[in-house]
């Protein structure tokens, strides 16, 4: 039912805020189930669920071809995308795709997709867990040495993909170190490799597993970062923790990502971050609990420079593409066409699991072209308009059981239930002259009901072309 | 035929992810050059000789050809001082001509303001691919954005002609300026109109096209045909953009960097075969960079960034040849192992702006540099 005071108005609206960021948008039903439970419970919740994740085996099920989907394009963002549609832990599934967004691994380069999914897997497990861990478990990951071609670092040639994009892009950014530490850092993960496991079906690719080669490791002395040792890609890790730069970069990270959008990462030596003092208590929050990602998420989600950001963001195309597919409902049957669905997000810019280069997509305003806001516009149109779709459905149901609607009550019903969505002015205007063209609308015969349910399937998908329905 | 058809048109390619100078113009002789690279090295049997004691990777065959005719220029130790050697930095410079702050406003963008400084054709500039690059961007100025011509339209699943034509309507009032908007509701509305108008421009180009050439299905060759497509229809276009890569070969790089060059030197060649078929060749150069060189020594199996690094222009206009020098490989000329710049690449943008498209150049590179003239 419609929610009667304002404070209830406010608290539906700070939760839809927290679900938009912390997940992946939620319907009314849950945004008042959440509302009820209140808000820092609710963060407690997202951040030690206790739901359940997607059904992998489920989908296995009707999907066969992805239990080794070789090179068959769509099928390995085909598994990810059903995660992230049906996992009860939204955030733990956004943080997935927060460290995916940084530590972006690409099939165009591994062509291996059971790899880069089990990369996926290994965010899930860590993703809100210790940031050191995150570390060592990303450079003891399979398709991550692939990808940055640590199997191709040798103690006799040294290749520093992995040592510089380490530095740069994983951990403190560009200007806070010399080339001279990217080449120690290279050698002290020489001999960290790639080992294969043949597969049981003739048919298949290799697995990988992670292997150390000690032969191939350069044991002799390195100077990284000022400090000198024999050491060992753990070392060079634990000695990355203890920089200043690193906090702050995992500040700016996730201000970005949850908050408001910054510059470019390759911008962060040379601007400075939009809110310093928010950057500052979550780089001093995540020095002080030995870089644990959950305390500095809780501290986050708490603080007022998140409550106050509210539609401060331009979604990224997975926010676009598993909000509204969320919100419109599923199918209990892992629909053929998932496929395709996967493929929504490349279109508009954002082809999960094959970034354009391991710097990973350039995101907020950058996300928007003429291109890439068309494919948005006509996916979410496409889906919001579907009355078949369960979700739509529940939105036509909650308008009826509110009995017969005028022109501008419908329009603002319409906004509080795909959102809530602030309109400006000038939509708003556009959206009640065109509902008015149709009067009032009337639930009252079985016609009614089909004419309203056409109309009001014909206005969402006015309302999915919005300018406002970019903003998170 | 649109009346403009013969205005100079530029159309850039970027060679993402650091393409290798020493392997793409192969300085064989040099013993320097055999000694540095053990592994991915080219001997002078395998390397397309041109002049001076250099030769073009094997891969490049077909382009050979335009060289041959005279139709490629050769930059030589392009770059600019004290390169960071991260590719994302590297790539917002040469986007944005400022080496020291972040800059917001792209070369193009500009190039296509002072081209079109009353906005009257939305489609003066286009871009092939699915992200807009930054070299491209400036606030209030469009640019299209086309991933596939012929899927290029906005609310294309509304069903009934005239149901769509009121929800457009309804869509561009909404998307109309408005006072009081902050710079992402303005820009949001401006690239939403774009986006409308742009598609019924661009929809035609698909449906006017007809030609002898079939390109390859490489992803470079079909971004190329849409630019064909789109260059043959005449709608005005004065600048068009594309990306190929990745050419970041720290690993494996024999077997990569030929496929790469493979691609992108056919592709080439039969974008220009097919713009001589429709004798609308002779108004085109094409740009080809890459944000830097890479390290002289090889790595065992690939190479990893560098700085110096060659860019190409290729075109009936283009003076072929060789401009400016290759920098020296002795290891007391090399800075952290690379190659030393001695072609600032904004010397480069100022002869294509100045030369080629008329423009004054110096507001745009934000300086004078000195100019290699090949037009």
């Amino acid at each position: 039912m419609a929610v009667q005071s304002k404070v209830d108005q406010e608290s539906i609206d700070l939760m839809a805020h927290l679900m938009r960021r912390a997940g992946f948008g939620a319907d009314r039903d849950e945004l008042e189930r959440r509302a009820a439970v209140g808000y820092e419970a609710t963060v407690d919740e997202l951040l030690n669920p206790q739901g359940q994740r997607a059904d992998r085996q489920h989908f296995l099920r009707y999907h066969p071809g992805f239990r080794r989907p070789v090179t068959s394009p769509g099928m390995g963002g085909s598994a990810w995308l059903y995660d992230m549609m049906h996992t009860e832990l939204p955030l733990e599934e956004k943080m997935v795709l927060f460290w995916h967004q940084i530590f972006a691994t690409g099939q165009s380069k591994v062509d291996h997709w059971h790899e880069l999914i089990a990369q996926i897997d290994m965010f899930r497990e860590k993703g809100m867990g210790n940031y050191r861990d995150m570390l060592v478990a990303l450079a003891q990951n399979p398709a991550m040495i692939y990808w940055l071609d640590n199997c191709d670092n040798h103690k006799s040639g040294v290749n520093e993909n992995w040592g510089r994009e380490l530095l740069e892009l994983f951990s403190m950014g560009v200007g806070n170190y010399t080339e001279t530490d990217v080449f120690e850092c290279s050698r002290a993960f020489t001999g960290w490799t790639i080992g294969t496991v043949p597969p049981r079906n003739y048919y298949s690719r290799f697995d990988w597993d992670f292997e150390y080669q000690e032969e191939d490791h350069d044991h002799g002395e390195k100077t990284f970062l000022g400090q000198t040792g024999n050491f060992n890609g753990e070392d060079i890790i634990d000695i990355i923790c203890q920089q200043p730069a690193t906090a702050e970069f995992i500040a700016r990270h996730l201000y970005n990502f949850f908050v408001a959008d910054e510059p470019q990462v390759p911008a962060w030596s040379v601007t400075p971050p939009k809110d310093p003092k928010a950057i500052e208590t979550l780089a001093k929050t995540f020095t002080k609990f030995n870089y644990d990602i959950r305390s500095v998420l809780r501290v986050l989600f708490l603080s007022d420079f998140f409550k106050d950001a509210r539609f401060t963001k331009i979604k990224s195309p997975a926010e676009v593409v598993v909000g509204t597919l969320r919100l419109v409902g599923q199918d209990k049957l892992p629909p053929p066409g998932i496929g395709d669905l996967s493929k929504q997000t490349g279109y508009m810019g954002q082809e999960l699991l094959n970034p354009p280069s391991v710097e990973g997509w350039h995101t907020g305003v950058e996300w928007i072209n003429s291109g890439s806001l068309m494919k948005r516009i006509n996916f979410v149109a496409d889906m919001l308009g579907d009355i078949s779709r369960p979700g739509v459905q529940r939105i036509v149901a909650r308008l009826q059981a509110q009995g017969n609607l005028g022109p501008e009550e419908l329009v603002d019903r319409c906004l509080e239930l795909v959102g809530p969505i602030k309109a400006g002015a000038a939509t708003h205007e556009q959206l009640v002259e065109h509902s008015a063209q149709g009067g009032e609308l009337k639930w009252d015969t079985e016609k009614d009901v089909a004419a309203s349910t056409a109309r009001v399937g014909e206005l969402l998908q006015l309302i999915a072309s919005v300018k406002e329905f970019q903003y998170s | 035929m649109a009346t403009n058809k013969k205005d100079p048109v530029l159309v850039v390619l970027q060679l993402s992810g650091g393409n290798d100078y020493l392997n793409t113009v192969v300085p064989y002789g040099d013993g320097l050059y055999q000694d540095a690279r053990p592994v991915v090295g080219f001997t002078e049997d395998q390397v397309l000789p041109i002049d001076g004691g250099l030769g073009l990777n094997p891969a490049m065959g077909p382009l050979k050809g335009m060289y041959d005719q005279g139709n490629m220029a050769i930059i030589h130790g392009v770059g600019y001082p004290d390169s960071p050697r991260s590719h994302f930095r590297s790539m917002d410079i040469w986007h944005t001509c400022e080496p020291e702050t972040l800059g917001t406003e792209g070369w193009l963008g500009l190039a296509t303001r002072d081209l079109d400084p009353r906005k009257e054709n939305i489609v003066t500039t286009v871009s092939f691919g699915p992200s807009l690059f930054r070299a491209l961007v400036l606030p209030g100025v469009p640019v299209a954005c086309v991933d596939d011509l012929e899927s290029y339209g906005l609310l294309t699943g509304i069903s009934g002609e005239k149901q769509r034509e009121q929800i457009l309507d309804r869509f561009s009032r909404m998307y109309a300026p408005e006072m009081g908007n902050d710079v992402v509701t303005e820009y949001l509305g401006q690239t939403g109109l774009e986006a409308m108008k742009g598609a019924d421009i661009l929809k035609v180009a698909p449906e006017t096209y007809s030609s002898s050439i079939e390109y390859a299905e490489t992803t470079i060759a079909q971004k190329l045909r849409g630019i064909a497509q789109v260059h043959l229809a005449g709608l005005g276009t004065r600048i068009f953009y594309c990306d190929h890569g990745s050419f970041d070969s720290h690993s494996n790089q024999a077997g990569m960097h030929a496929t790469l060059w493979s691609d992108v030197s056919q592709a080439i060649t039969d974008f220009f075969a097919d713009l001589r078929e429709h004798d609308a060749a002779d108004n085109v150069i094409m740009l080809l960079f890459s944000e830097f060189g890479r390290r002289v020594r090889d790595n065992g199996s690939g190479t990893d960034h560098g700085a110096a690094g060659a860019a190409f222009v290729i075109g009936n206009a283009i003076k072929g040849g060789q401009y400016g020098e290759y920098p020296s490989r002795k290891s007391e000329d090399l800075q952290q192992g690379d190659l030393v710049p001695n072609m600032d690449f904004r010397g480069l943008y100022t002869t294509v702006l100045e030369d080629w498209l008329g423009l004054d150049a110096k507001p745009i590179v934000k300086g004078n540099f000195e100019a290699p003239r090949f037009t």
